[in-house]
């Protein structure tokens, strides 16, 4: 398994930003911060970093929004002088990662700094009406939302329930089975002072909640925020001096095996494009679900940790409702510890890089009250519909 | 959702990759891509057949039956103008199981929507565009 490059590579340095859910700091000021504290957490200077990645395509100048600083901007407020650079799609909010471990191989650079910095508060119009695209005649719909957003279905909300919908009718899984992605996922909040929502929920909190577009309720759902991440990926030989234990890249996921196209034209749906980078991840490593330790999986709608569950093999098809159940299973104590930080659902939506934080510290023993007991493989599986991406993490000892 | 100031759809420009399915409602029909080599069903665009590869493309009416396999009740007053709640569905063709179109039912009752409907194409009008929409099949009503 050593012909794969990734194992040669390593996350050297994270950082993050506070986390904001209403404007506070500009979005742009807190993706420097985190670049700056990725830095000085792996104990690189700028000019260690020969290339640079960030999720997604984001313009220049932006300074909030869904990409809040692009890599032209990072670059000058880091004075940044790159080999390379990519803010290509692939891998949804993993491809930074995947990009800067192909960048490593190719010889580019011996690390490089990746991040995703969201300025979701101060997108103009975000959560209001003139924000959904049909309230925006000027919005003309392209690519795979064509044949989505003529019906009214301006929120991926929409898109993500009509899978859950199939998925969960099939099967035969419960709200009151979903919910304990939003209750576990809170109790594990509480003990992560960034996290945006602290105050434990209980069931009846959930079945009262209001109703977006079923099964989804507003605790479905997650918590649009300004904050950013910084990791630095580097070649594994370059880091063995560096200020942290360097955090191995077991295998990466960013298959795509069906059609992209549509979110509904997969010849599996309602699976996603994260079976498939899921299938790929497994394929480069020796390592199976059973030596997960702890697992980071995207949740910007509580149903899609049900289906990454399943995606990556921890329970069997239709399966993850049973799974969950209850909580006791996915708890910090629990045999698969799951989303630790509390996730987008309840520290905010870090969009896939807040997962990825919360993994390496937990691999390196770093993630305080919420600390799992000697944590030594940990997976994080990123996106939804067409976009998906996966990484197998490892300590180096 | 009628009236002077109903709000628009959202809808796409019309190209020479999308024109059969958003134009070709105009005779009362949904037209989709189909292989003339292997008569694979193919939506949305490609050049060559998944299937067979083959180059011969070309869009052909369907039955427009199919079976809701997807949907929600969308609560969520996104759009001014568009009265909640409207529900959402996915509509898989009879012609082929991966032939999925994203759709509304506003003639159906909120309540009548079921995983395993049967329904059938009508379409809007809008401007030049024929947009599918379902509603519950005859022989099911």
């Amino acid at each position: 398994m050593t012909r794969y490059a990734e194992k040669q590579t390593c996350i050297s340095g994270i950082g993050q930003s506070e986390i904001y859910r209403r404007p506070t700091v500009a979005p742009f000021e807190l993706a420097v911060r985190a670049c700056e504290r990725a830095l000085e957490d792996a104990g690189l200077s700028a000019s260690d970093i020969g290339a640079a990645c960030c999720w997604p395509p984001t313009p220049t100048g932006s300074g909030s929004g869904q990409g809040a600083a692009s890599i032209a901007d990072i670059a000058a407020s880091l004075d940044l002088k790159l080999n390379w650079h990519s803010s290509g799609e692939m891998a949804a909010q993993l491809s930074p990662i995947v990009n800067a471990v192909a960048a490593i191989a190719a010889g580019y650079a011996d690390h490089v700094l990746c991040w995703r910095a969201l300025g979701e508060r101060w997108a103009p119009s975000y959560g209001s009406a003139a924000a959904a695209t049909g309230g925006n005649p000027m919005m003309v719909p392209t690519g795979w939302m064509e044949f989505l957003l003529p019906y009214w279905a301006p929120s991926a909300a929409i898109w993500i329930a009509c899978h859950a919908s199939t998925h969960m009718g099939r099967h035969g899984i419960t709200r009151e089975q979903l919910s304990a992605i939003a209750i576990t996922q809170r109790r594990n909040a509480a003990l992560n002072p960034k996290a945006i929502y602290r105050d434990p929920i209980t069931l009846d909190d959930y079945m009262a909640a209001r109703m977006i577009t079923t099964p989804f309720s507003l605790l479905d759902c997650d918590v649009p925020c300004d904050g950013a991440t910084a990791v630095i990926v580097s070649r594994g030989a370059a880091a063995r001096h560096l200020r942290q234990t360097p955090i191995v890249i077991e295998a990466v996921g960013a298959g795509a095996y069906d059609r992209m196209d549509t979110w509904l034209a997969r010849s599996d749906y309602p699976h996603m494009a994260m079976h498939d980078a899921a299938r790929m991840m497994w394929a480069r490593t020796d390592l199976k679900p059973k030596d997960v330790d702890t697992a980071h999986l995207y949740d910007g709608f509580s149903w899609l940790t049900l289906l990454w569950l399943e995606a990556l093999g921890f329970c069997g098809e239709g399966e993850s409702g049973r799974f969950v159940e209850g909580g006791r299973r996915i708890a910090l104590d629990g045999e698969l510890p799951l989303n630790t930080n509390g996730g987008q659902l309840s520290e905010g939506r870090m969009h896939g890089f807040g997962h990825l934080h919360e993994a390496v510290l937990q691999l390196r023993g770093q993630a305080g009250a919420r600390q799992v007991a000697d944590a030594k493989v940990s997976v994080v599986g990123n996106g939804g519909g067409s976009l998906g991406g996966a990484l197998l993490l490892r300590r180096s000892d | 959702m009628d009236g002077p100031n109903a709000p628009r759809r959202p809808l796409p420009n019309v190209t020479e990759m999308n024109q059969h399915f958003w134009r070709g409602g105009a005779d009362g029909r949904l037209h989709i891509l189909r292989c003339a080599d292997c008569e694979r069903w193919i939506h949305p665009y490609a050049a060559r057949c998944p299937a067979c590869g083959g180059s011969r493309i070309a869009a052909q009416p369907v039955s427009g039956r199919g079976a809701v396999v997807g949907f929600t009740v969308n609560h969520q007053p996104w759009t001014a103008g568009v009265e909640v709640p409207y529900v959402v569905a996915v509509v898989e063709l009879e012609e082929q199981a991966d032939l999925r179109l994203m759709t509304n039912l506003p003639d159906t009752p909120i309540e009548a929507v079921r995983l395993g409907l049967p329904v059938e194409v009508y379409f809007e009008a809008c401007g030049g565009i024929f947009v599918p929409l379902f509603r519950t099949a005859k022989a099911a009503a």
